[in-house]
């Protein structure tokens, strides 16, 4: 018996990533680009996506992660557009991230060939999905502004993550102390490339300009993998 | 919980090549910017190991601070609050060049051949 140091230098997360270029190369192979969406719970994803996917012309599918229930799933459906709900709780262990081979186990489920964009509706959470690639063409965030204006220095890799910050339920602020300049000093310091786009998933006033960025990442090229 | 799933990652990673060999010690390097408990990690290392080729194994963690580079003035520079603006010329154009490393470094195994080689001697590339 004996001791043997083994040389590894490998990522941790190298098993998810292999199955993320996989879904990215058949996301690709379809002509599907993916949006892969992340908040904390209650930030108003499924509400956005209620205001955004009517006004698009892009053919959208929607996968819904959540630990557990249909009830996004259910809304989703009401928009008569492609949705399949992943449950973590069913046979992931109750994960709070949506990871690679999750996102694979779902495809199935939908008939790539026949939509355009994928928006993956992530688990609310601002932590762990921030370090699970699940193929995806982008990265977007909700950061409502009930959440405080110093989020961005708190969860600086899942801010860093995103391409698009989006600021909603803007409707609130006559009646809270929030500064949306200040959101926006924060988060320059931490991802200063980030686009940011203030909107009211309730009353609908600026979620145009979410569906107008879907449509743009739904007209991308796809990336060589 | 984050913890939990990377000390997942970190079982799976192991196991790939340990071989089937059993696991006394774990190296690992992870970047500042991955916002790693370490204590949780350790935490979660043992309960996820359990029943595998690493349970029991002592996992030692080399933390890696961030760096930045800034690639309009060249300045480059160690950070430890999350301000990714270039301290020197205040530009956007920074890349991150050390603190996001989250690997499995090296393994140490226990071989029971024939032929003992000298303890932790030795590297040897799967």
């Amino acid at each position: 018996m004996h001791r043997t140091k083994v040389k590894v230098a490998e990522d941790a997360l190298d098993a998810n990533t292999t199955i993320a270029e996989a879904n990215r190369h058949d996301f690709d192979h379809a002509g599907v680009r993916v949006v892969n969406l992340m908040s904390a719970p209650g930030a108003g994803k499924t509400t956005l996506l209620e205001c955004a996917i009517p006004e698009m012309d892009a053919r959208v599918g929607v996968l819904e992660g959540d630990v557990a229930g249909s009830m996004d799933a259910d809304r989703i459906a009401h928009l008569h557009v492609p949705v399949v709900q992943l449950n973590t709780d069913a046979g992931f262990g109750g994960e709070c991230h949506l990871d690679a081979n999750m996102v694979r186990s779902a495809l199935p489920g939908f008939e790539l060939d026949e939509i355009d964009l994928l928006v993956i509706e992530n688990v609310g959470n601002l932590v762990c999905p921030a370090e699970f690639r699940v193929g995806e063409d982008a990265r977007a965030m909700i950061c409502s502004v009930a959440e405080g204006e110093d989020k961005p220095l708190k969860y600086p890799l899942m801010f860093r993550a995103c391409e698009l910050v989006v600021v909603n339920k803007t409707d609130l602020l006559p009646h809270l102390d929030y500064d949306v300049e200040k959101l926006r000093h924060n988060l320059e310091s931490v991802n200063p490339e980030a686009e940011v786009i203030e909107c009211s998933a309730r009353t609908g006033e600026g979620t145009g300009a979410f569906a107008e960025w879907l449509a743009a990442v739904a007209a991308r090229e796809a990336a060589a993998v | 919980m984050h913890e939990l799933s990377l000390a997942t990652g970190i079982v799976e990673t192991v196991i790939k090549h340990a071989d089937g060999r059993p696991v006394t010690a774990v190296e690992m390097r992870i970047g500042t910017l991955r916002q790693v408990v370490p204590e949780s990690l350790d935490f979660y290392f043992g309960i996820c190991s359990r029943d595998t080729v690493c349970e029991g194994a002592d996992m030692r963690q080399e933390i890696v601070r961030a760096r930045l580079h800034c690639r309009s003035c060249g300045e480059e520079w160690q950070i430890d609050e999350p301000n990714f603006r270039c301290r020197s010329c205040g530009g956007t154009d920074v890349e991150v060049i050390a603190g996001t490393e989250f690997e499995v470094e090296s393994i140490e195994v226990t071989e029971s051949g024939a032929n003992d080689q000298e303890e932790a001697g030795c590297i040897a590339p799967r």
